[in-house]
């Protein structure tokens, strides 16, 4: 298969995560829309291309690690795996009900596929530096990926994994930063910047960084993926400028961080998903 | 588990810290596995000799305890067990949140070393003095806590730590302190060990105050008092048994701890007593204070740690009884 095919694949995985993490937030009407549809592109490249896994051994010990640090991004996490075919996606649909394995936030205990448990923003990030040292001093040659907000750098705790991941020189890990420019009270900028930049500081921490002018472009990220995977040494930072709530009706224009949207919205919203994949599947 | 007692009150010639490292040593050579990541304090407890003979196993986090304990539930998840050192106070209030969830609710082995327990932080003072340590722990569910007293024990329950699947904080004093048990006694986590035999009353201790307990009962023997004394080295999980069995024998129970009395070995000995077997207990601790800077047996005298006032204690809990 050509680059090309394999990105019209990505493309067309991102369209089917986004259709059904709505859905799977629709089965209880309410949750983390935003910072899920931000997401979708990312977890198609990495699951649909990048990320060496066997949905049938999710605990292979050489399999690479994805570790959902902004972990209330639990349902495009739960399509991506239902999708990819670690349980039937329905059981997706259990989200947040009474004695569900599927909660708002990822949970290594709960979810088959998941690698590490997440909420408490920061923990993730720690988690996974511990995870990518680990597997490396067992002579592993797997990657650990780790996804973070950006309002989640608010968290003292980022910057302390971030300056442990470059002295121990984890050029196995590899951090997006989901740059959606939201966080629960507002924009980023407002509520709390990040002085020259959330890149700038990875920089300044020791970290190969790249920006990826569109977060929300398939082969942006793989493109990116790839070049980080030739740095030695280093552990690299992809900065992913993305719009919150990307692909949600109800949800884009206003960037929100949780959404609880009318039935009307819903279905407006799940038609509008389902055209768009049926769009993108089209295109050759 | 089998103990030799030597209780003679004397001070043991060897560090705590060395009975960690020491039993450290042996189990890194034996299991890969096995990792220790300090914050930046390997110079306080002798770690360096870890990252000198393992240097693949061990590690320094610098002084980031948040980040170390998450660095430590991620490398047990790829199957390491992870322990991890700094001074109790850091280990337990300043990385509390991580340790709870990275680590707790996941279900991932780390084991968490917490030195300088209470007083024993002495010319640190204050802002280094944990007296609360153990029991942010103790409310992390199937959590194991520990207050060590010597090196032979520390060296023999660090041994039974590295097999827990689970999170478990164990204290560690730095110093030497007295020495309670011959080399090569073993013990048995949620096991304590019934010292002195006695029918008027039970002192239960840990830690520093095992020693302590154990002169109470000489001198408590010479006013004609038969005291029983348990080294409850683990705080949780209990000893429910053995406690109820004391109460029960002796009718009377003195619990004497380096930590609040609130939230510690006092409150959860208080706990089974109510539930089970209602007798008069009086409780030895920190009774609502902050910590302060000084020698430690000012610190023992200042908080009222000493044999003297467990005896006090003990008479007190008799004159209850119906």
């Amino acid at each position: 298969m050509d680059k090309k095919q394999k990105m019209q694949q990505l493309r067309v995985f991102a369209a089917e995560i986004r259709l059904e993490t709505l859905k799977v937030i629709a089965s209880r009407g309410f949750g983390h829309v935003g910072g899920s549809m931000s997401m979708a592109d990312a977890m198609a490249v990495l699951y649909g291309e990048i990320m060496n896994v066997d949905p049938k051994n999710p605990r292979w010990e050489d399999r690479d690690w994805f570790v959902l640090s902004k972990g209330h991004g639990g349902p495009v996490m739960y399509a991506t795996l239902g999708l990819k075919g670690y349980y039937p996606m329905e059981r997706a649909y259990t989200l947040n009900q009474p004695g569900t394995d599927f909660p708002s936030h990822t949970d290594r205990m709960k979810t088959i596929g998941v690698d590490l448990t997440t909420g408490s923003l920061g923990q993730g990030m720690s988690e996974a530096v511990g995870a990518a040292l680990g597997n490396k001093t067992q002579g592993r040659n797997n990657h650990v990926f780790v996804a973070v907000g950006d309002g989640e750098c608010d968290e003292g705790q980022i910057w302390e994994a971030a300056q442990f991941a470059a002295h121990y020189k984890l050029d196995n890990l590899i951090c997006l930063v989901d740059d959606n420019k939201r966080q629960l009270d507002g924009a980023v900028a407002d509520v709390m910047g990040h002085g020259k930049g959330i890149g700038a500081k990875f920089d300044a921490f020791g970290w190969n960084v790249i920006n990826i002018e569109d977060g929300n472009d398939v082969e942006q990220i793989y493109d990116a993926i790839q070049a980080a995977y030739q740095v030695k040494g280093q552990p690299t930072c992809l900065i992913l400028n993305t719009t919150k709530g990307k692909g949600a009706t109800f949800a884009e224009p206003s960037g929100a961080h949780s959404s609880q949207p009318t039935q009307e919205q819903w279905d407006e919203a799940i038609a509008a998903s389902e055209a768009a994949l049926a769009a993108i599947r089209a295109q050759k | 588990m089998s103990y030799t007692l030597i209780g003679k009150h004397e001070k043991d010639s060897r560090a705590n810290r060395d009975g960690y490292v020491s039993a450290m040593l042996e189990l890194m050579e034996q299991d890969k596995s096995i990792v220790h990541i300090d914050c930046d304090l390997m110079g306080c407890i002798n770690t360096g000799k870890l990252l000198k003979a393992f240097p693949e196993q061990t590690f320094n986090a610098g002084i980031a305890e948040q980040n170390a304990m998450g660095v430590a539930a991620g490398m047990a998840a790829t199957g390491l067990k992870a322990f991890i050192h700094s001074f109790g106070c850091f280990a337990s209030r300043r990385a509390f949140d991580q340790a709870f969830l990275s680590a707790g609710y996941s279900q991932l082995p780390v084991h968490v070393i917490g030195s300088d327990p209470g007083v024993t932080a002495a010319f640190n003072g204050a802002t280094h003095m944990p007296f609360e340590d153990c029991a942010l722990y103790m409310t992390v569910p199937n959590a194991i806590v520990i207050d060590s007293c010597d090196y032979a024990q520390t060296y023999a329950l660090t041994k039974q730590l590295a097999k827990q699947p689970g999170l478990s904080y164990m204290r560690l004093i730095r110093k030497g302190f007295t020495t309670v048990y011959a080399d090569g006694s073993e013990f048995e986590i949620g096991k304590g060990v019934t010292l002195r035999d006695g029918t008027d009353v039970t002192i239960v201790a840990s830690g520093i105050l095992v020693d302590e307990a154990l002169k109470a009962e000489e001198q408590l023997a010479a006013k004609g008092i038969s005291a029983r004394v348990i080294d409850m080295h683990t705080w949780k999980p209990l000893d429910e048994e053995l406690i109820l069995k004391a109460a029960c024998e002796t009718g009377a129970i003195v619990t004497a701890e380096n930590h609040q009395v609130s939230c510690g070995l006092g409150s959860a000995v208080a706990n089974v007593l109510t539930e089970k077997c209602l007798v008069p207990q009086e409780r030895i601790g920190i009774q609502n204070q902050f910590g302060q800077v000084g020698p430690q047996d000012f610190l023992m005298e200042q908080y009222h740690l000493l044999a003297a006032d467990i005896v006090a204690a003990a008479e007190k809990a008799i004159a209850r009884k119906h």
